[in-house]
């Protein structure tokens, strides 16, 4: 099996050891340059002025809250089925990192929503379809810590994340195919982005420098894991040695 | 290696049936339109309905329908499709947004003659993200289509 050469949780340490001090740089260049961009070189929009600048938050940290979720799914699923040892713990990784992004883009929007359409929260298709990301997030992040066998809580959480993928379709594709407050999408549209190059270019900055971020720190939350299980086993082996140590004494 | 492929395809399995069973949740909950925010105008007049219900309405403010009373409180436009027109009435603060050709919500009370008396009045604003030269450049140089969110219905409601 050739996927099991990068779940194998020695190479992935050697791997994510070499990986992580690049990933967080450029995570904190590109998010620095793309707030920079965001907040003193991108011009004001023609209807919304300044305001618009809350766009270069929210819109990539709704990208990151479905793709978080989608991330949870396909390794929740190769955990199910393959049972790869690492595929379990990016997708716990990878649930409070998610729910962060969801809760980012929910304020942020009702931020936006309070000054550009005149409310902090409707309950049309788009909105109430991201609340429900978040309650999927916090609904997996409850059950898998909810068995005192860690193996059945990560399975259960595997199946809730499979079945929540249901709403990432949803999400996308509400304010298509209903009538909704929010405005359809703006870049990952069929006939090109709506948006003009010098909005563009920072958001898109922005949210390379959002995924990176996403990445370094879901690689520190892998290898934590990792090393903690590491450290218990190390501590059970030692509680086992002088055990066997003192048994002779004990005995005589 | 059985193993695998049996979970492999359950989990499939699952995921197949999941989908179609979401389809046909969604393209039942649609027909009826029940998981619309707003309904437009035109969508109201084919609509049945006893006066005085609640509702959300969703078009463009008609050009020049926008009419303010005296005391500034209280102002009066009409929401369009471009096929059809609401007339609005609405008492106070209006969002940002509000011009005449943009996109807005109204909720509100339908009255026996046909109008709404509304208690809220959100500002849609649509997909268009652009700094205000390029707007000028384009108005100037013709290629500018106004109301978005509308499309075609906005040339009729000029």
């Amino acid at each position: 099996m050739s996927l099991h050469r990068f779940a194998n949780p020695a190479r992935f340490m050697r791997l994510s050891a070499a990986l992580l001090p690049w990933c967080s740089a450029a995570a904190a260049a590109l998010i620095a340059i793309g707030l920079y961009l965001a907040l003193f070189v991108a011009p004001p929009d023609y209807q919304q002025g300044e305001a618009v600048r809350i766009m270069f938050v929210h819109v990539p940290s709704a990208w990151m809250a479905s793709f978080v979720y989608a991330l949870i799914a396909v390794a929740s699923a190769v955990a199910l089925i393959w049972r790869h040892p690492l595929a379990d713990i990016a997708a716990q990784g990878a649930a409070p990192l998610g729910a962060g992004f969801t809760l980012l883009c929910l304020v942020t929007g009702s931020l936006w929503g309070e000054r550009m359409w005149g409310t902090w929260w409707v309950w049309d298709a788009r909105l109430t379809s991201v609340l429900v990301l978040f309650f999927l997030y916090l609904g997996y992040l409850a059950l898998v810590n909810a068995f005192d066998d860690p193996g059945r809580g990560a399975r259960a959480g595997a199946i809730l994340a499979l079945v929540g993928i249901v709403n990432l379709p949803i999400i996308k594709f509400s304010v298509d195919w209903w009538h909704t407050l929010h405005q359809p999408a703006s870049v990952f549209r069929l006939g090109g982005p709506t948006i003009a190059a010098a909005m563009l270019w920072p958001l898109l900055v922005m949210a390379v420098g959002f995924m990176l971020f996403f990445f370094a720190l879901l690689m520190i939350r892998m290898r934590t894991t990792l090393m903690a299980a590491k450290i218990r086993a190390l501590r059970l082996a030692e509680i086992d040695r002088l055990a066997a140590a003192r048994r002779p004494a004990a005995a005589s | 290696m059985t193993r695998k492929r049996r979970r492999l395809f359950a989990v499939l399995l699952g995921l197949g049936m999941l989908a179609v069973a979401t389809t046909l949740v969604l393209l039942a909950l649609s027909s009826n339109d029940s998981l619309a925010f707003f309904i437009s105008p035109s969508e109201l007049k084919t609509e049945k309905g006893p006066d005085g219900r609640r509702l959300r309405l969703g078009g463009l403010v008609q050009q020049s329908s926008v009419v303010r009373s005296a005391d500034g409180k209280t102002v009066r436009f009409r929401v369009t499709d471009g096929n059809n027109a609401v007339a609005v009435t609405y008492t106070g603060l209006l969002p940002d947004l509000f011009r005449e050709g943009q996109g807005v919500v109204v909720e509100g009370k339908l009255g026996a003659d046909g109008a709404l008396d509304a208690d809220t009045v959100l500002a849609k604003h649509d997909e268009k993200y652009m700094p205000r030269e390029v707007v000028d450049a384009l108005k100037k140089s013709g290629h500018w289509q106004e109301g978005a969110a509308g499309g075609p219905a906005q040339e009729t409601a000029r």
